[in-house]
């Protein structure tokens, strides 16, 4: 991470990387639950949060790690209607260098896509979502989550749930998760599970009944209500009743499993309230706290590694 | 009119199995002689200096980027770009804009390609009107102004109906149809093979199935009307096993391949290279063997050059919204030399499937040396090593899936009607 200019994706980042990404995340965890996180670390810096599609929870959390930091964080929404105008991404790209920005924060539908930005632009590329490809902060701050509650990952089983095949978080997962020594299952419907996963060191199950069993913490996913009228799942309350976290599910995985979930829940689909709301089990609100100290570890590390071109 | 005498080559004619030294005299854009024969004298004379001269390239699968794209591709760059790769005689799909599915486009296209003075332009007529895969066009029509087969270019006729009638119907005056071997439903919004590489890079993916199945559909299509089909490209272990097991049971089927399929796999499209996405998706090490093994045994009966201009601007985007071709004139002949380098064909056997069998296949008086024909030639140096470069190739498209690629086997020369078009 000290050498790397971008943070594109957790593929091919040594497992001594993320481990110092996390380290320095854990640090700003404390910085902010007492308010000292060095408010004139980025000062004069420039992060622009360039999202292509719509998103609060990730966007506020870059914007708010930015500004801890004292940077100036623009956001740019770009409606779908600018790019039916024809601005390319390239064009976006070249009117970025012009603002001598530093940092850029991109969430794209297509991926790939701030990998191709991040070969035109001057700024450190960090990518906030591509696609079905990755999300590597999200994957770093349930790493961090995980090893604040379990003291670390090596040997932890985690299951990821659900609409796999469509998740980003599901990728950066798998690769950050197995880097650091956890044991990965995806547990979905095939419709849902991607052609051979497997390779990436994974164990694939196709009930919770027989994936759960021995788990450490129980990660579902998003299930986008295109994927019924896509025919991949056949309704709603079928996935529930086949995939849906309840408490009754959740007893299979070990007595002191924890639930996880990147947002924004469908409660009822895939998750029950009452599971996602029990203080005991679930991590989904330590995973926000999280998400800004990993982001501002991010937003350090790659400014101390680069200098934009002046 | 053109006189010359083209000494000291090595003459290559896989149509007769021709391989010796001599000479070839060409008299008023014909080929007079060739082999060993006493030169006349006072006759312009080109030193081939110990070159191989083969027959002029026949390309039966390319796009020209007109009517409708000259921003990629124009015919005169096109041209360019053939004669540069020794291509003499090609067949232009139709999925232009407008598509070619009037007669009067399929004389303009004729007419564009001699005005050219490089190149012959077969036009394929669209299968359907629009290559819109709804209504079928005026295939006899098509046909009388000079189609020489009918095609919707890289959409795969989905309707196996329309398929079947036109099947039966082109069969009263002996024409072929051309499909592309993708099942549609499958294929859509796909652009990677599907498997570990895909998912990995978060690519909607494509199963290789989607080839075979189609393949398999139409096969019996054939059978049913006794219709000629042609798939093209054929890039799968699955489909070309179909395709031999058809043509031994006498069903009327051909097919041919591209140079990315047998000598690139899915890697090639690696961190999102766009230049590398094509239709259909590049595959698997194992149907990339399979294809190579397959121009070896006969099942493939050419190799096309699959030539689709684009230009930055229908590259430079996420992968999954890149347009999907690579160029491939200039490179069509040094990529297929490189079975040859690698022992899995002859000479004669690589060139066959780039002269002879093309010109067979759609009936066009090309692709063979004869006497009193018109004297198309490619000569060439099996040996000499050059590297593919985006930015540098003949013609006005750089979107070639080999940039990097060092090849072995340049062209020197090309001749059209007895005329030095390039070299």
């Amino acid at each position: 991470m000290p050498h790397a200019r971008h943070l594109l994706a957790i593929e091919g980042m040594h497992p001594p990387e993320i481990t110092e990404l996390l380290d320095v995340a854990e640090a700003y965890a404390l910085l902010n639950r007492s308010g000292k996180a060095p408010r004139d670390l980025l000062r004069g810096k420039t992060l622009i949060n360039l999202f292509f599609e719509d998103s609060t929870r990730t966007r506020t959390s870059f914007e708010l790690a930015g500004k801890r930091l004292g940077a100036d964080v623009i956001n740019m929404a770009v409606s779908a209607s600018s790019v039916s105008k024809g601005e390319t991404l390239l064009d976006t790209a070249s009117t970025l260098n012009a603002m001598q920005c530093d940092l850029l924060a991109v969430r794209h539908a297509q991926s790939g896509a701030p990998a191709l930005l991040a070969q035109k632009v001057d700024a450190s590329v960090i990518n906030a979502g591509d696609g079905t490809h990755e999300h590597p902060t999200q994957a770093l701050l349930d790493a961090l989550t995980i090893r604040r509650r379990k003291g670390g990952l090596e040997n932890i089983t985690v299951a990821i749930c659900g609409d796999i095949a469509h998740s980003r978080v599901a990728r950066s997962n798998i690769f950050a998760l197995t880097a650091l020594g956890a044991r990965v299952r995806l547990i979905g419907p095939p419709t849902l599970i991607p052609a051979e996963i497997e390779q990436l060191g994974v164990t694939v199950f196709h009930t919770m009944e027989q994936g759960l069993p021995g788990t450490d913490i129980v990660m579902m996913l998003r299930l986008q209500k295109e994927r019924m009228t896509s025919g991949l799942v056949p309704s709603a309350r079928e996935f529930f009743r086949r995939y849906g976290l309840d408490h009754a599910r959740l007893a299979l995985a070990k007595p002191d499993a924890l639930v996880m979930h990147p947002g924004p829940m469908n409660r009822g689909v895939e998750i029950d309230s009452a599971v996602a709301d029990d203080p005991q089990r679930s991590l989904i609100r330590e995973q926000v706290e999280m998400g800004v100290a990993v982001r501002m570890a991010v937003l350090d590390l790659l400014s101390r590694s680069h200098t934009r071109n002046v | 009119m053109s006189d010359l005498l083209i000494s000291n080559v090595r003459l290559l004619d896989p149509a007769t199995g021709l391989d010796e030294p001599g000479a070839l005299l060409i008299r008023d854009g014909r080929i007079a002689d060739f082999g060993r024969f006493a030169p006349p004298e006072n006759i312009p004379t080109f030193d081939g200096q110990n070159a191989a001269l083969c027959p002029g390239l026949v390309d039966l699968r390319a796009r020209l980027g007109e009517p409708g794209f000259e921003y990629r591709e124009t015919i005169e760059s096109a041209a360019q770009a053939a004669a540069a790769g020794g291509i003499t005689t090609l067949a232009a799909l139709p999925d232009s804009a407008p598509a070619i599915d009037d007669p009067a486009l399929v004389h303009l296209l004729r007419a564009r390609g001699a005005q050219t003075g490089n190149l012959t332009i077969h036009p394929y007529g669209a299968l359907t009107r629009g290559c819109r895969g709804t209504d079928m066009a005026e295939l006899f029509l098509l046909h009388e102004a000079g189609a020489v087969a009918f095609t919707d270019g890289s959409r795969a006729l989905a309707n196996a109906r329309l398929l079947r009638l036109a099947l039966s119907y082109t069969k009263s005056f002996g024409a072929r149809i051309v499909q592309h071997p993708e099942e549609p439903t499958l294929a859509e919004a796909g652009c990677a093979t599907e498997g570990e590489l895909a998912t990995r890079l978060g690519l909607p993916a494509i199963p290789a199935a989607a080839e075979a199945i189609q393949v398999a559909r139409d096969i019996a299509l054939a059978e049913l009307t006794g219709g000629a089909i042609h798939f093209s490209p054929v890039s799968t272990a699955a489909a070309l096993a179909l395709i031999r097991d058809a043509k031994q049971r006498g069903v009327n089927v051909t097919c041919d391949t591209a140079p990315p399929y047998f000598d690139l796999n899915e890697t090639a499209i690696g961190d999102y290279r766009t230049y590398a996405k094509l239709t259909p998706p590049l595959r698997r090490d194992a149907d990339r063997q399979a294809t190579a093994a397959a121009l070896a045994d006969g099942t493939i009966d050419a190799i096309v050059s699959d030539h689709t201009p684009l230009d930055a601007d229908d590259k430079r985007l996420p992968f999954a919204q890149a347009n999907a071709g690579g160029t491939g004139l200039a490179t069509l002949l040094g990529v297929t030399l490189a079975q040859y380098h690698g022992g899995h064909l002859t000479l004669l056997q690589a060139l066959a499937l780039l002269t002879e069998k093309p010109a067979r296949l759609l009936d066009l008086a090309a692709g063979r040396l004869v006497r009193g024909a018109q004297a198309d030639c490619c000569l060439f140096h099996p040996d000499r090593i050059w590297q593919v470069q985006s930015g540098k190739l003949p013609g006005k498209a750089q979107n070639t899936p080999f940039d990097g690629r060092a090849l072995e086997g340049r062209v020197t020369a090309t001749f059209k009607a007895g005329k030095q078009v390039f070299g």
